[in-house]
């Protein structure tokens, strides 16, 4: 067990070009379980891997322990990876895959048939110890992966999208497991994946990363209701955030033809950030519908209504001019249907402000 | 006009489904029969000189040629009497021996130019192939000028060498396709797992690139077995192997062709062995990429 941490971690492919990790700092607390997230060439795996030994550190340290992890072999680090494809040795059993590290280490045979027998049961592969990957599904390669990371009582766990090979409902499931194991273990770990919903539900601390840039390390709730910026702001969230550039007239911003009044907190923040135009962003569950009629708020036309049961969301377009889509989430029963007429209200006081030059949040 | 039109339209698309279908199977029987024509053609002379090794020197020279006739050994035992017994273990020796030297060479050079990739990979894979496009018999001269001033002519030791450095390309080819294909996380993952890269070479990537092993020694060992050019200028009677005493039945004084097809048949055995064990580990290879 041990603490983390990435002090102006770089790394560069290319001389000249940019990095595909440039100057990461997160310093991650011994038995915390941090997300990496972010886009498709974000720079998170590539993070994880030079945690794990697998890629250079060009620049800065990356530190596990408090040692200096630059130079450093993967087998010396002490540390154990979970695959997105498994890396399951094909030729070996189960019993053999989880006990390769700990052969590897110069475990006795006899202890390293008890440690596995036990990492099979927690996991529920005491059946399977005689088989070969290729006659397990994908659900049991993926606990064979996780079993062969455990038996080692590693200081760092790290997980290169573990669960994007499996299906929907596996994952869900796989997920709640692998955060409930990982708390009773104790073990730092750090996990990376695209899906933002997993880096909400299981990290105690999630790191957004864009362009090989950290655009924020936070808690899942402090990332969704204080983002740093326009980019976290739209990623985290699903629907994503309503994001609108406005100019800020008196009472608050111009929407369209009908002007949207803030409340004095966020107003004094804008004069206080002397802008004339704002990045105003909305969560869909900030709005509340009301009908055309009766004056008030921002006019809309329906488009798509995607009924989820306990949730409405309602896919409208503004009528602004420039036809501004929109994402409602009204509750589950709402009546509203493609093509209504609809005004909309912000009903929070916190809605988000950025600067539109920077996407800073103001 | 409409309902022609209707009633058309269901027809046509029905037709023009079964035609491509009648066009494939069609297809596929030519090329079934064109397989078979290829194989016998293949297999044809093969099996006249197993039959023919089975004959009386009288009877295999009889045109039209006699499909029955009363099989008789007197030919293997002719072959056994002239001696074929040392050239075979020559033959063995220098096949076994050359083959074990490629494959502990070509094994850490093919995964340094696969895995873990050296600096200018493409080069080094070039100049392995370039020394197979020099014909031999350009370089036999040379070759004869040292083996001769080092006092190594008619020795066997010569031929593993020289098997050795002709096989070696061919199997670092070989090899380097194969490793290719096991999945780069594997590595990683033994790293992780704390292997040492001869530990997880060995343990980790051999036993899954063993098919690839297997053919890569199966085309060794015929290469190694049937080659005949350095043989026959190298060596003479202590060190001669097998498609060096073949030639011995081709004389000025007329072609024991009996004699000549039964000892061929003799020296074609161990290579079908070869390949008959070689079988099951190729068969393996076929379902290499399941390794997910």
């Amino acid at each position: 067990m041990a603490e983390v941490e990435f002090d102006q971690a770089s790394r560069i492919y290319t001389a000249g070009a940019k990095p595909a990790v440039n100057r990461l700092d997160l310093e991650i607390a011994d038995g915390e379980f941090v997300v990496l997230v972010g886009p498709s060439g974000s720079g998170k795996s590539t993070a994880l891997r030079m945690l794990a030994g697998l890629e250079e550190i060009d620049g800065g340290q990356i530190r596990i322990g408090g040692r200096n992890m630059v130079g450093v072999p993967s087998r010396d680090r002490d540390i154990a990876m979970v695959f997105q494809n498994y890396a399951l040795y094909p030729n070996k059993t189960v019993g053999e895959n989880m006990a390769f590290p700990l052969k590897m280490r110069g475990v006795p045979k006899e202890e390293r048939a008890t440690k596995v027998k036990a990492a099979a049961e927690i996991l529920g592969l005491s059946e399977y110890l005689d088989r070969k990957p290729r006659a397990l599904s994908g659900g049991q390669r993926q606990r064979v992966a996780m079993g062969r990371a455990i038996v080692r009582e590693p200081q760092v766990f790290l997980m290169d999208e573990p669960l994007s090979n499996l299906d929907a409902k596996m994952r869900v499931s796989t997920r709640t497991e692998i955060a409930a194991m990982q708390r009773r273990l104790g073990v730092t770990t750090v996990y990376v994946t695209h899906d933002q919903v997993e880096a909400m539900t299981m990290g105690d601390r999630v790191a957004l990363l864009k362009d090989g840039e950290l655009q924020q390390f936070a808690t899942p709730a402090e990332l969704y209701d204080k983002p740093a910026n326009a980019f976290v702001a739209g990623f985290i969230g699903s629907p994503a955030m309503n994001l609108f550039t406005l100019p800020v007239s008196e009472e608050g911003v111009r929407m369209g033809s009908s002007e949207l009044a803030l409340p004095r907190s966020l107003r004094s923040r804008i004069t206080e950030a002397g802008l004339s135009t704002v990045q105003l962003g909305i969560r869909p569950e900030q709005w509340t519908v009301g009908s055309n009629g009766d004056g008030a708020g921002v006019k809309a036309q329906v488009d798509v209504v995607e009924e989820l049961g306990s949730d409405a969301f309602l896919y409208a377009h503004l009528d602004d001019g420039e036809q501004t889509p929109v994402v409602v989430r009204t509750g589950g029963r709402s009546g509203a249907r493609r093509g209504d007429q609809i005004a909309l209200t912000p009903t929070s006081e916190d809605l988000h402000l950025f600067d539109p030059s920077t996407g800073e949040r103001v | 006009m409409a309902a022609p039109t209707t009633t058309e339209r269901p027809a046509t698309p029905s037709t023009q489904d079964l035609a491509p279908a009648r066009k494939g199977r069609v297809g596929a029987s030519l090329l079934t029969v064109l397989a078979w024509i290829v194989g016998i053609g293949f297999f044809f002379p093969i099996l006249w000189m197993v039959l023919t090794a089975f004959k009386q020197e009288a009877d295999a020279y009889t045109t039209p040629p006699k499909l029955f006739f009363t099989p008789t050994l007197d030919q293997f035992r002719a072959v056994f009497d002239a001696g074929i017994g040392p050239y075979l273990l020559n033959s063995l020796f220098a096949t076994v021996v050359s083959t074990i030297l490629v494959l502990v060479l070509a094994t850490p050079a093919a995964f340094a130019v696969s895995l873990r990739p050296v600096k200018k990979v493409q080069d080094v894979l070039f100049f392995f192939i370039s020394t197979k496009m020099l014909p031999v018999v350009a370089a036999i001269v040379p070759i004869y000028v040292v083996v001769n001033d080092i006092g190594m002519l008619d020795n066997i030791w010569t031929l593993i060498v020289l098997y050795t450095a002709m096989n070696l390309p061919i199997a670092v080819w070989m090899m380097r396709s194969f490793f290719q294909e096991v999945p780069k996380e594997l590595l990683e993952a033994a790293s992780m797992d704390g292997a040492s890269t001869a530990r997880s070479l060995r343990e980790v990537v051999l036993p899954v690139i063993s098919p690839g092993m297997a053919a890569t020694a199966l085309i060794c060992v015929i290469f190694a077995w049937n080659e005949f050019f350095f043989a026959v200028n190298l060596t003479a009677a202590r060190a001669a192997t097998v498609p060096v005493f073949l030639v011995g039945f081709i004389t000025s004084e007329g072609l024991y062709f009996a004699k000549l097809c039964a000892a061929a048949t003799l020296a074609a055995l161990p290579v079908v062995i070869a390949g008959w064990i070689a079988q099951n580990k190729l068969v393996q290879g076929l379902s290499f990429g399941a390794v997910k």
